[in-house]
């Protein structure tokens, strides 16, 4: 919240500054501001959806199942798929990651949702295609992906679950 | 109109698709849509100063400068900017890649560029300490800086297996774009 508070401010400020400084400028940059917005609101708007129905769908306490500390790498492969085809934002995703655990999900398992949900973003591959191409956008979701077992490995040692 | 739906053709799938859950199950389309509710206002209050940043970015700042501090030869500069600019944004990844598009246009170098998605997506300030409280400082900790190295090895391998043609396409494409 403190963060959208500095963003407004930063960008309210600079735009005053931008004003007195050229008000033909300010407008040029307005009107791309806007542009930039609506050229993206149809992906924007229907990622929402998506991901609301998705997490309406998704039964939690199936996937305390399928990724219990005992689950091992499969429960880490299940986990990593959850978190890389959800786009979450992170107020929920934390606390979501919190229930899974007192779920009993294993440390590894959460440590690999949670890295793939954040890197990871199949439903966002369309848009990103349009800035990145296509080999660019694979490239990176492919090895994020492969990352958050890197991420799994690394938490299940720290937190002594390897 | 035709124009309208076409542009707008998954949105209206989605919407079709969400009534069609609230009609099969109630609750299931009730809590899709609080969900939908929450993320849109998430939507409506983190994207506007991005896209005015974004605005006045492309207009005030020039390729030169940009070139300086993040383009080809900014060397660990550059690096530490992009981490920072990442890190200190706001909202979900998706707001990176118009900002992403606007930095190859002012020519920022790629892996920079790659840097700075890795960083947004994985080391936001707030998230880690929204993390913190919920998974514990030891989880978060060692998820941040596990993370932290990923955004270099991914990048770096993504930097790697891009054929400079493939990257001269994309900077293009960038270019063209409408921001």
């Amino acid at each position: 919240m403190m963060q959208t508070i500095i963003f407004y401010a930063l960008a309210i400020g600079l735009l005053t500054l931008s004003f007195f400084k050229d008000k033909q400028k300010t407008k040029k940059s307005l009107k791309k501001a806007v542009k930039a917005l609506e050229n993206m609101m149809p992906q924007f708007l229907g990622i929402i959806i998506l991901v609301g129905v998705m997490l309406a769908v998704i039964d939690p306490d199936m996937i305390s199942k399928l990724i219990g500390s005992s689950s091992g790498w499969y429960g880490t492969i299940v986990a990593a798929l959850v978190g890389g085809v959800t786009l979450i934002p992170g107020f929920i995703a934390f606390p979501t990651a919190a229930l899974l655990l007192q779920g009993g999900a294993g440390y590894m398992q959460v440590g690999a949702f949670v890295s793939s949900l954040m890197m990871v973003g199949v439903v966002t591959v369309p848009l990103e295609t349009k800035y990145f191409g296509k080999k660019v956008t694979m490239a990176r979701n492919i090895l994020a992906f492969l990352y958050a077992f890197v991420v799994a490995l690394i938490i299940g040692k720290v937190m002594g679950e390897l | 109109m035709k124009k309208f739906v076409n542009r707008y053709k998954f949105f209206l799938v989605m919407v079709l698709v969400t009534i069609g859950l609230y009609i099969i199950d109630p609750i299931a389309g009730d809590k899709a849509v609080d969900t939908i509710g929450f993320s849109f206002k998430e939507l409506l209050s983190v994207l506007p100063p991005i896209f005015v940043l974004l605005g006045l970015l492309d207009v005030w700042v020039p390729r030169e400068t940009m070139v300086k501090y993040m383009g080809e030869g900014s060397g660990i500069k550059g690096i530490l900017i992009s981490i920072f600019l990442g890190s200190a944004a706001a909202g979900p990844l998706y707001g990176a890649f118009p900002l992403a598009g606007v930095f190859m246009k002012k020519g920022v170098k790629f892996s920079n560029v790659l840097i700075f998605i890795g960083a947004w997506s994985t080391t936001k300030i707030p998230m880690f300490l929204f993390e913190l409280s919920a998974l514990g400082t030891k989880f978060a900790l060692t998820r941040l800086i596990a993370s932290m190295i990923g955004i270099f090895v991914i990048g770096h391998l993504v930097d790697k297996a891009i054929k400079k043609d493939d990257v001269d396409e994309i900077y293009a494409n960038a270019a063209q774009m409408n921001v």
